[in-house]
């Protein structure tokens, strides 16, 4: 296989892996903490257990997080030493705060999970409360980094050579504001969506459960609330994306030719050669409002760009369709959600929507790893937009191939692991704690 | 701006050998552990390390970005040439964290402790073992950026008798720290005897792997005795290593706590000063052409000044969290 190709699949794999991990991380420190603050408020024995139940899964789920996110800093230099080479000096600062984010995210983590009995209660609490926002902040920086990536600034390139570096331009680039809201709501809506489904798959199975029922409440009002703002955070990264990579957005919807006005294409399958999209819907003038807020406006095609600067067109296209049918799902379910859980009390936990819960527990990762791919594929062949191409970045050693593989029997091995150890904490939970008999 | 860099890398370099070395030297110890004292010794190692590894594995982190924003053409040498290496200390480290936290909790206890422990002990040896591979290997001079061939760009480097040693030589400095670390936090005397035992022999096998170093360092050429009476600064360190070796004994046979583990530091500290004061200002001694130094590798003046105060900002932010986080754990263990 070509080491370019292998060094980009490695890549891809280690990212998709890691994000995962990233967004539990991020997110679950705010379910515990939620739930922390029903016990310490109410005495229930169910928010207790509920915590720490989920705070095994979070330890588990944060040191795969952690390490899988170590790899990510070498393999920045392992496989495109290239870019790092001028890059390091200019996107590094996110990195240094990213680095005393998650330092205090893990010290926290530390003190919130072998705290219990230890230390003041209130004090306890807090800990989970830092490890949230310091798990959100370092998110934040990597974005911001990722961002730079795709919006470069504060330098001047000439002759091959940064100049003029400004790290602090670089960080606040016009990519990071928006992209660091997406991927942090997508974070919350994703890890939610995550754990209600687990517990709406756990209450079909055990009907009535007071722990299960809780949990899915609380999860499904982060993953609700935060699900109907991602729509408009979307919509503030396709006019940034609009105007500030054409190329990226074109091939987002499949458009070929600059069209003023132009259709938003729904589904459908491009054809690059042929240059169209087959059985697809077409909304007529959507994509103009969309991208510029105007029916009438131009939106610049694919034929605008040089052939040799396209992005994989079929790959960015299908994975924005499957993020924003997910997303779209996901608003429905968490609209319904919030409307029963107002009006229509007994609906909640009828099987229907149980099943419907359940179903939906994988779509908010997909929708994560479609909307990366689309960012990531987007943005080829460059891997610093406009600047520098990725072929020109990829490490000199051959036989890139095999780390590739490695590295990939390894995250299946850890991702097979880890859902295993789910389940076996799960079946524990439920020979060990009956709340029918605790009630009684 | 520059200096605070340095020295930021510089203590984060040590930290992690500290504090992540004791860490994989608790794993290896474990591997070495007598079927007698398995058991409490994992639970002695579960308490001690698990509230703060993820914390120690930090400095590690601090290091690599503080060399691919400082210092960038260190960090894409290192990485193109010690790839290898690298990619296996890295799956160590995933594996170690990973089966570290799984054996704790999985939430049924049966046959598969024995798998999480068995490639734990062994993701300890090798993470300290390419950590040194990877020290010694920079230190050699072995690394040539003009070559083609991919044995002399991608192994030649590494794979020596040098290398290896310094490998060696860190996996058995870790587990004497992790030795003389655990022997405080236990109250059991049969268990302490055990552990002191360890720390002996351990002790033991560090200065065999030290001479080994000096040994290897002969068959491949590179002339370290001459370069330490070159550099007296870097022996008069070995000197006060060594010195404070029968005082760290002393202190544990009087059943102190804190002064052996601060020796035992102040070994680790002395030997890395030595070593990093024989390369300076060098970083990567290269085969062809000039090594890569701090001077000749350092990032424009923007980028060290921002980096530099986010050092600063950041420390103050991590060292009172860290210092509560030892104090729950650490210090109040006689209270329970």
């Amino acid at each position: 296989m070509e080491d370019l190709l292998s060094a980009r699949l490695q890549m891809a794999i280690s990212l998709g892996f890691h994000i995962i991990f990233a967004c539990i991380g991020m997110v679950m420190p705010f379910l515990m903490a939620f739930s922390h603050w029903k016990w310490l408020q109410t005495n229930k024995d169910e928010y207790l257990h509920l915590t720490k139940t989920w705070s095994k899964g979070v330890a588990i789920f944060f040191a795969t997080g952690a390490v899988s996110g170590t790899v990510l800093s070498f393999e920045l230099g392992l496989l495109w030493p290239g870019f790092m080479e001028h890059a390091g000096p200019i996107f590094g600062m996110p990195f240094s705060w990213e680095g005393t984010a998650f330092f205090i995210e893990a010290i926290a983590l530390g003190l919130f999970l072998y705290g219990w009995n230890k230390i003041n209660k209130w004090v306890h609490w807090a800990t989970g409360v830092v490890v949230g926002i310091s798990g959100v902040a370092s998110g934040i920086f990597v974005v911001a980094a990722n961002a730079w990536m795709n919006s470069p600034s504060g330098f001047d390139w000439v002759n091959g050579q940064a100049i003029n570096i400004d790290p602090v331009a670089a960080m606040f680039n016009d990519a990071w504001f928006s992209q660091a809201l997406h991927m942090t709501l997508a974070a919350f809506v994703s890890t939610s969506f995550a754990v209600a489904g687990i517990h709406a798959f756990l209450l079909l199975k055990h009907p009535g459960h007071s722990l299960h029922q809780r949990a899915m409440k609380i999860a499904l009002t982060f993953g609700a609330i935060t699900a109907l703002l991602q729509p408009l955070s979307g919509d503030i990264s396709a006019k940034d994306v609009a105007v500030r990579q054409p190329a990226k957005l074109a091939a987002m919807e499949a458009l070929f030719k600059t069209s003023k006005p132009a259709d938003l294409v729904i589904g459908g399958l491009p054809n690059v050669e042929q240059q169209r999209v087959d059985y697809a819907i077409h909304l007529p003038r959507f994509l103009s409002f969309l991208a510029h807020g105007d029916f009438n406006a131009e939106v610049k095609g694919l034929d605008s760009i040089p052939r040799d600067e396209w992005p994989p067109v079929v790959v960015v296209h299908v994975a924005f369709q499957i993020m924003v049918a997910a997303g779209m799902a996901m608003a429905l379910i968490g609209l319904v959600f919030l409307f029963f859980a107002w009006k229509k009390k007994h609906l909640l936990f009828h099987k229907t929507f149980l099943t419907i819960v359940a179903l939906a527990t994988p779509l908010g990762f997909i929708a994560v790893e479609a909307g990366w791919t689309v960012t990531e594929v987007g943005r080829q062949p460059w891997i610093l937009y406009g600047i520098m191409r990725t072929s020109d970045a990829v490490s000199p050693m051959s036989g890139l191939m095999y780390p590739m593989i490695t590295f990939t029997i390894l995250y299946l091995i850890l991702a097979f692991l880890v859902t295993w150890l789910m389940a076996r904490q799960i079946k524990v939970l439920h020979e060990t704690y009956k709340p029918e008999l605790q009630e009684a | 701006m520059f200096g605070i860099v340095v020295l930021f890398l510089a203590v984060s370099l040590l930290f992690y050998c500290l504090f992540g070395g004791a860490d994989f030297g608790a794993g290896i110890l474990e591997g070495f552990a007598g079927k007698r004292y398995r058991s409490k010794g994992r639970k002695l190692t579960y308490t001690a390390i698990g509230p703060i590894w993820e914390a120690n594995h930090m400095w590690l982190i601090l290091v690599v970005v503080i060399l691919f924003m400082a210092f960038p053409k260190v960090y894409t040498v290192v990485s193109i040439h010690l790839h290898i290496p690298i990619t296996i200390m890295l799956i160590g480290i995933v594996l170690r964290g990973c089966f570290f936290t799984f054996r704790h909790y999985d939430a049924v206890k049966d046959k598969s402790q024995r798998y999480y422990s068995w490639i734990f002990v062994l993701s300890s040896i090798i993470s300290s073992l390419f950590l040194g591979i990877i020290a010694g290997a920079a230190t050699l001079g072995r690394i040539d950026t003009s070559t083609t061939s991919f044995y002399e760009g991608f192994i030649y480097p590494w794979f020596n008798e040098f290398s290896f040693a310094v490998g060696i030589f860190a996996c058995c400095i870790f587990s004497f720290l992790a030795a003389v670390y655990l022997i405080g936090e236990t109250q059991e005397e049969e268990l302490r005897k055990y552990l002191l035992n360890q720390a002996l022999k351990a002790n033991i096998v560090t200065v065999v792997a030290g001479g080994l170093v000096f040994l290897a360092a002969k068959i491949n050429g590179f002339h370290l005795i001459d370069l330490l009476l070159s550099h007296l600064f870097s022996a008069l360190c070995l000197l006060l290593a060594t010195i404070s070796l029968p005082i760290l004994w002393i202190a544990l046979r009087k059943r102190q706590v804190i002064l052996p583990r601060i020796l035992a530091g102040f070994q680790v500290l002395m030997i890395l000063t030595a070593w990093l004061w024989l390369q300076y200002p060098a970083v990567i001694n290269l085969q062809n052409g000039p090594d890569l130094t701090l001077f000749n590798t350092v990032a424009p003046q923007a980028t060290i000044q921002v980096l530099g105060w986010a050092l600063i900002v950041g420390s103050m932010l991590i060292l009172p969290a860290l210092y509560y986080l030892l104090r729950s754990f650490k210090f109040n263990t006689s209270a329970e």
